[in-house]
């Protein structure tokens, strides 16, 4: 399994860069995987990866697009609970781009 | 660190495909594995989870697959439980006569010209083995007869077109011998599981199945937030809130359908047309959150775990106390619980023979197995007159109609599905006759091979599906690929976006929900998805 070095630390990751261990993940891991795609973490960023990690807490799953885009209009209000909202946060897909820098694992099986 | 991997792009990937079989013979031309093509190797910690043998992380890619150190041994010794316990095996090793006949019939080869991926020279790579250890003129003769040694280069080999087949059977279709290749790869998939030659992609699901009941690793609360919030809304669209029950006992039918439908899209739009038809109805039903998972990737590895992970059904409808099984819309799912379920897990003599009760037809072609399709339950209710439906509400579709390779050729459910979308659309074309039904051509991802980091493989798979899908589109304006399998939804949208640009997927079961005029509900102004409805669109 591959191993990824930071701030003189190894952290396994699998093969398309996400986190293993949920344990591993910290803020700065998180600024640093996102700086890796040339995103720098706004407030707004945030917002969307402290709901995923609420979630994942939750249920022990990553929230499919549609009930992110529905609880973030909840919590946050109809002008970002929209899925073009968070796009532009995340041009790689909230769901694979946001997961990865929440630490979560990705999704497998008939999706 | 992370591999990253690039898939071409589409014309890229036309010209590359090249038929000009190399000028060495096959046993002489080393085998590639070339990123895009492969599925990356399983975790330790799932394979660990249902007791695999060879339990640790390992990759493809490197010189070391961390193989036992008697791994020749394991592998033939496997080969000849196999061979001994199933006389179709040993058959399929002894009766081909390499005329071909399948060769242009996979789409593997037709989207990659690799002569290694014919359906007769992928299966060649393994009887070559059988030859060599289990015949006597490939004992003396060696290479003459055909034969060759078990080598590590051999066994990399025999795994990387392992994982570029989908078991679709169309060749075998068209082999006069009836020799089913599919039976090939799955045994060969098999012997490499007992070196833990696994995928992630396979592997995971199989132990989030064995733990929590569904492939996706739901919880039972995880499930029921997601269908409550389909049930928002359906309230939204239809004014109509449903109410369906969970783990309930004494139901009279009990519904399984893969988790793809629970938790991803466009599956969670099909769901929603379950739940909405049998609201309608009124019907005594219940969700199971421990039956919760329909598919079993299980299959995908060994015939032992596919039974365990197939147990459960059963289980959960006698601990229920239902009368029978109605099945939602999958396709492995259908081949395992039709060829397999009732002598791995049956029989299953505590339920009775499915009776449908809106019409009170008793489906006896399900007598062994007391399950239906959920296409052959609707289409027996339209068949009876009991369902109002609206087929203008779709008239914005243009329709075709993906035959799922193995509800097709693994059980013969053709006509059904078609007439279910013939009742609740307009618009329906059927795609070139040698492309559909019996003939149907692969998603070009089925058997777990639906994973990113093998994308380019899938597009190339999927090439001939889409071709045709692009044809009747240019033909007629199809703008919707139909189908009722899970891992279609899935993998179709992929390929429609890559190929076919425009052509969106859906489950019948939405198209269904869409027309159904239900008891008390608002005029409708959208669908399922909340796009307006035609003629509705300024609103």
């Amino acid at each position: 399994m591959a191993m990824m070095d930071f701030q003189g630390k190894q952290i396994e990751v699998d093969d398309d860069g996400y986190l293993l261990n949920l344990d591993d993940w910290t803020k700065d891991l998180a600024e640093h995987l996102a700086k890796q795609d040339g995103i720098d973490l706004s407030e707004a960023h945030w917002e969307v990866i402290n709901f995923l990690r609420e979630y994942y807490k939750q249920y022990q799953i990553a929230p499919m697009i549609k009930i992110l885009v529905k609880e973030i209009g909840k919590a946050m209000g109809p002008e970002k609970g929209n899925t073009k909202y968070l796009y532009e946060l995340y041009p790689g897909g909230p769901a694979k781009q946001a997961c990865k820098y929440a630490g979560l694992p990705k999704p497998t099986g008939c999706v | 660190m992370a591999t990253k991997v690039t898939t071409p792009k589409p014309d890229q990937l036309v010209t590359s495909i090249d038929f000009t079989p190399p000028k060495t013979g096959w046993m002489d031309t080393p085998t590639i594995i070339k990123p895009g093509t492969f599925c990356w190797g399983a975790k330790g910690k799932n394979l660990a989870t249902v007791e695999f043998p060879n339990a640790r992380d390992w990759n493809p890619s490197d010189q070391d697959w961390k193989l036992p150190e008697n791994w020749q041994e394991i592998f033939l010794k496997g080969m000849e439980d196999l061979l001994g316990k199933y006389r179709s095996f040993k058959v399929f090793m002894d009766i081909c006569v390499r005329c071909g006949a399948c060769a242009d019939k996979c789409h593997f080869f037709i989207g990659s010209g690799d002569p290694k991926n014919m359906p007769v020279g992928r299966a060649e790579l393994l009887r070559s083995v059988y030859r060599k250890y289990f015949t006597a003129s490939g004992k003396m003769l060696g290479k003459v007869a055909g034969a060759r040694e078990l080598t590590v280069d051999v066994l990399k080999e025999l795994w990387y077109y392992a994982y570029q087949c989908t078991e679709c059977r169309r060749c075998s279709l068209y082999c006069p011998y009836g020799i089913d290749t599919a039976e090939i790869t799955i045994m060969c998939r098999e012997m490499l599981n007992l070196l833990g030659l696994n995928t992630d992609w396979i592997s995971g699901p199989v132990a989030n199945c064995y733990m929590k009941g569904n492939h996706l690793g739901l919880e039972p609360h995880a499930i029921m937030n997601s269908i409550e919030g389909m049930i928002d809304d359906i309230e939204t669209v239809t004014g109509v809130r449903v109410n369906p029950s969970f783990n309930r006992k004494g139901a009279e039918i009990l519904f399984v359908t893969p988790s793809g439908d629970l938790f991803a899209d466009p599956g969670t739009f099909t769901c929603m047309g379950y739940l909405a038809l049998f609201h309608e109805l009124g019907l005594d039903y219940t969700w199971s959150t421990y039956a919760s998972e329909g598919g079993n990737f299980g299959f995908f590895t060994s015939n032992e775990m596919a039974k365990r992970l197939n147990s459960k059904i059963y289980a959960e409808a006698k601990r229920l106390g239902v009368k029978y099984i109605i099945g939602g819309e999958c396709g492995h799912m259908w081949r395992v619980l039709h060829q397999y379920m009732d002598t791995w897990n049956g029989p299953a003599d505590f339920l009775e023979v499915p009776v449908s009760p809106i019409t009170g037809t008793r489906f006896d072609t399900a007598k062994v197995l007391k399950m239906i399709h959920i296409t052959e339950f609707t289409a027996d209710l339209i068949k009876h007159g009991k369902l109002k439906l609206d087929p203008s509400r779709n008239d914005d579709l243009v329709v075709t109609y993906h035959d799922s390779c193995n509800t097709s050729r693994g059980m013969g459910l053709l006509d059904e599905p078609r007439y279910v979308i013939k009742s609740v659309c307009n618009n329906f074309y059927e795609m070139p006759e040698n492309t559909i039904r019996e003939q149907t051509f692969c998603c070009g991802s089925g058997t777990g091979l639906n994973a990113s980091e093998n994308m380019e493989l899938r597009m190339r798979g999927g090439f001939p599906r889409a071709n045709a899908v692009k044809h009747v589109k240019e033909k007629h304006g199809v703008n919707m690929l139909a189908n009722i399998c899970a891992i279609d939804r899935a993998t179709l949208s992929a390929s429609m976006d890559y190929w076919v640009p425009g052509v969106r997927v859906t489950g019948v079961h939405e198209m269904v929900a869409n027309a159904l005029i239900m008891k008390g509900e608002k005029e409708r102004e959208t669908n399922l998805r909340g796009e307006p409805l035609p003629g509705k669109e300024g609103n």
